[in-house]
């Protein structure tokens, strides 16, 4: 390789190594760019792909490593720098301005400026806002720019985000899990985006763990593991078992476990819930046997988290009831939930799961500290380290103490502790929203497997999936809900991905 | 396998990395072990006496306040319950023959009685702030802000603004008293108590786990089960306590109070606190540090004053003490990113 890089790249980056206290994130980690060429970077959660791209985007900086931008070497120090490159990125987590209209969060920190009366500088709203309606069209989206962007839905604000990073002119677009929580349709019209940035010779990197996505939008495919650089393959050369098993480094055979139990009898029913915001879930009946997987499917905005969080208290209802064992019960806050044994995995487990700050053992045994006090004030410190120890082994969680900081665990671990908080509740309804959701591949099956083992002790499970693959692979009977609605319940031999999606779209 | 040499180097980081982390703590003590060498009678055993027993008054203050912050709440009223307190102490214990007598015919109150009395009073006070902090949803900062006012305006209208002084010796004896040596003061026996009580609390009891839940992650707290409001009223209503025993100690110690006793002690104590490695990011602090906080700046304070720096400039040197050690605890946090 010569001293400098051929032009041949957009962007190229080579030997990145960024050490967090604990872990070596990237370890002689590269990426080489083509423009107008979607280019897919994948790897299990923790491969490290996010923070490669936050060291491009200048978030993080490198230990080690260069830059290459155009051939010629760069430094990029922060964001700002990277933006002046024409170096965008959408984040995996969006950081919109809710009160904000639609125009000021594309245009927040540079402005169309005009001057009043000739000198007093002021923001052009005219041009901010006509330029705005412009830019929304030309990505075939219609918004009022003068809309607040708190209104409009998390798919349509990640559309916003999309726009802005166009909006930037840019030559680079870092695209974070960018379909995450769009509908089907919705990700045909991010594709459709994507393919005329492509046209106007944007490089374009794609990260996501869909791997039929990665398939049908990328060119080249650079799969990480570990931190380091395993590869980067023509698209066209790649199926999604030969990804799968580089990014993993060993064959999946059987990723749903074979279920060992049938359903029992009904032990929880939910009768008209309506919730006490109108545009939320309404009139919504379903059951709940020994030993099912319930699945619950239903697109972006269907309200089935919310759903599921008025059940377990966390969102007041107005109407219905919850049968348990065939009694009433009045859950009107999550400790009524947790007495009665009802569990709730949420989904998003950095904002409501895991306290970051604290360790592991104090992460799992948080929610039934009750069953470890001694004369009723002090707890036991040997039974709480024996439930976490007995945790760890059970559910393999990889960590390095009890002690550790859960926020230095992975996120499939994570989720693992959370299972374990919840199983230390000895729960008997446990109601799971996205429980794969952000975790690698192989920590997936883990997951699954822990589900079937729990069906299998007779544990009732509700479980919320935007997967199809899950939903049909785990479910016994899957509920499947449209804006608020319940619009069927199929029974898993019949359920099929078309089924599914003609009731998950039924009101629109 | 780990070499020697990258044992040596690990070694090496972490002690680096301690410095660093506890820069303010390091610095402060170098000032003061300079100033020792400078001015012979710093180390005297009035001094270390005086450092002591300022410390175990002001440690009170801040362990109260310490829930607050690691719930990533604050409570700026604790200076002012303290004044309420340290008055209504005083009026309550004054000397029988005194003239002027707040309550002219007022008979010999026991002191354990006053002293519960008093806490009483601050107990529902911190139990308001507690709720309005809890169930009105009021940030923390204007709550108790508002209260500080508040409670200073009841402290003036009650007291007309007059000093209480001529304490009964039984109460101010109770600041002085001391077991064997002077240095083994009353209060320096309640602080300790109070310590262990917080640090039993804080790590062997169910209310200090779930304190550190809702600091790491209120809404995650709520979904586990934790009674979210209830422990934070629990919080503010203990801090209060413990501002009106300080402020209980304080009136005897100075043989007296007003309405401008214990003024400014809140941000002594969150200063004592952030110095202490309390995380205004929430779930993170410990009684320990707590401790070392604190006295390090009581011996900051001393140590100026041993300099002949004007009491009017410590608060300039406060001032930023304070500041400086919310955002070398804030950069911590940044780093981790």
């Amino acid at each position: 390789m010569t001293e400098n890089s051929t032009p041949e790249y957009r962007l190229e980056m080579r030997g990145v190594v960024k050490t967090f206290p604990g872990v070596k994130a990237l370890d002689n980690a590269q990426l080489k760019l083509r423009p107008g060429a979607v280019h897919a970077l994948v790897g299990e959660n923790g491969a490290g792909k996010s923070t490669l791209m936050k060291c491009m985007f200048g978030i993080y900086k490198m230990d080690a490593g260069e830059i290459y931008y155009d051939g010629k070497p760069v430094q990029i120090t922060d964001p700002l720098n990277a933006l002046k490159l024409g170096i965008a990125m959408v984040h995996q987590e969006l950081q919109p301005i809710p009160e904000r209209s639609v125009a000021e969060n594309i245009y927040v920190g540079r402005y169309p400026m005009k001057k009043a009366l000739g000198f007093i500088p002021m923001v052009d709203h005219g041009k901010m806002n006509g330029d705005t309606a412009a830019l929304l069209k030309s990505v075939s989206m219609n918004f009022d720019p003068k809309q607040k962007l708190g209104a409009l839905s998390v798919s349509q604000m990640q559309s916003v985000e999309i726009a802005k990073a166009v909006s930037a002119d840019c030559r680079v677009l870092i695209l974070d899990e960018p379909t995450s929580s769009l509908t089907a349709h919705e990700v045909e019209s991010l594709f459709k985006i994507i393919r005329d940035l492509k046209a106007k010779g944007v490089s374009i990197v794609y990260i996501s763990h869909k791997m039929d996505e990665i398939l049908r939008i990328s060119d080249e495919v650079t799969i990480m593991r570990d931190g380091q650089y395993i590869g980067t393959w023509p698209s066209t050369e790649l199926t999604i078992n030969t990804i799968i098993t580089r990014m993993v480094g060993r064959e999946l055979t059987q990723i749903y476990p074979k279920r060992r139990n049938l359903p029992g009898e009904t032990v929880f029913e939910v009768n008209g819930f309506t919730s006490a915001n109108p545009r939320s879930f309404k009139d919504v009946s379903f059951t709940l046997r020994k030993g099912e997987i319930l699945g619950v499917g239903g697109l972006v905005g269907a309200q089935r988290t919310e759903l599921m969080e008025g059940i377990f208290g966390i969102r007041s209802h107005a109407g219905g009831s919850v049968f348990y064992n065939g009694e009433e019960i009045r859950i009107n806050r999550p400790q009524d939930a947790i007495r009665k044994h009802i569990a709730l995995l949420t989904e998003d487990r950095r904002a409501t799961g895991i306290f970051g700050v604290l360790s592991v053992a104090d992460n799992v045994s948080v929610a039934s500290l009750d069953q470890y006090l001694r004369f009723r004030v002090m707890l036991d410190d040997k039974k709480i380290a024996a439930l976490v120890r007995d945790n760890i082994n059970r559910l393999s969680i990889k960590t390095p103490s009890n002690k550790t900081l859960i926020q230095s665990l992975s996120g499939g671990n994570q989720q693992k502790v959370l299972f374990s908080r919840w199983l230390a509740n000895d729960p008997e309804i446990l109601i799971l929203d996205e429980p794969t959701r952000g975790i690698d591949v192989g920590a997936k099956s883990e997951i699954y497997n822990i589900i079937a083992e729990l069906a299998a002790q007779d544990k009732s499970i509700i479980m919320i999936s935007s997967e199809m693959g899950e939903l049909l692979g785990m479910s016994d009977r899957i509920m499947v809900m449209c804006g608020g609605r319940l619009t069927g319940i199929i029974e898993g031999a019949d359920a099929t991905q078309e089924r599914i999606m003609e009731l998950a779209t039924q009101f629109m | 396998m780990q070499s020697a040499a990258d044992t040596r180097r690990g070694g090496f980081s972490r002690v680096a990395r301690l410095l660093s982390n506890n820069i303010i703590i390091v610095g402060i003590i170098l000032l003061t072990v300079a100033v020792g060498i400078m001015r012979k009678n710093f180390f005297s055993e009035a001094n270390f006496r005086n450092l002591l027993s300022n410390t175990a008054i002001r440690f009170i203050i801040a362990v109260g306040v310490s829930g607050c912050l690691i719930t990533r709440g604050t409570d700026l009223s604790a200076g002012r319950v303290a004044g309420l307190s340290a008055c209504l102490s005083a009026i309550l214990l004054q000397r029988l023959d005194y003239v002027n007598r707040f309550y002219k015919g007022l008979p010999e109150l026991p002191i354990v009685g006053v002293l519960g009395f008093v806490l009483l009073i601050c107990a529902v006070i911190g139990a308001v702030n507690g709720a309005v902090v809890a169930y009105l949803k009021v940030p923390p900062f204007i709550a108790t802000l508002g209260m500080q006012t508040l409670v200073y305006g009841i402290c003036l209208v009650y007291t007309g603004a007059q000093p209480i002084g001529s304490l009964r010796a039984d109460y101010a004896g109770l600041a002085t008293g001391y077991i064997g040596t002077k240095m083994i003061s009353y209060p320096l026996i309640i602080a300790i108590v109070v310590g262990m009580y917080m640090w039993f609390l804080y790590n062997k009891m169910r209310h200090g786990k779930y304190m550190y839940a809702i600091g790491g992650n209120e809404s995650a707290a709520e979904v586990a089960g934790v009674n979210v409001g209830k422990s934070k009223v629990t919080i503010y209503m203990l801090a209060a306590i413990l501002y009106g025993l300080c402020g209980f100690l304080l009136a005897a110690k100075s043989g007296g109070a007003s309405v401008n006793t214990a003024q400014g002690y809140e941000l002594e104590a969150i200063a004592g606190c952030t110095i202490g490695g309390v995380s205004v990011n929430g779930g993170v602090g410990r009684i320990s540090g707590i401790l070392i906080g604190v006295l390090v700046f009581e011996l900051l304070k001393i140590a100026l004053q041993f300099l002949g720096v004007k009491s009017e400039f410590t608060y300039v040197v406060q001032g930023v003490v304070i500041i400086l050690a919310v955002a070398l605890d804030i950069q911590k946090y940044l780093n981790k990113k």
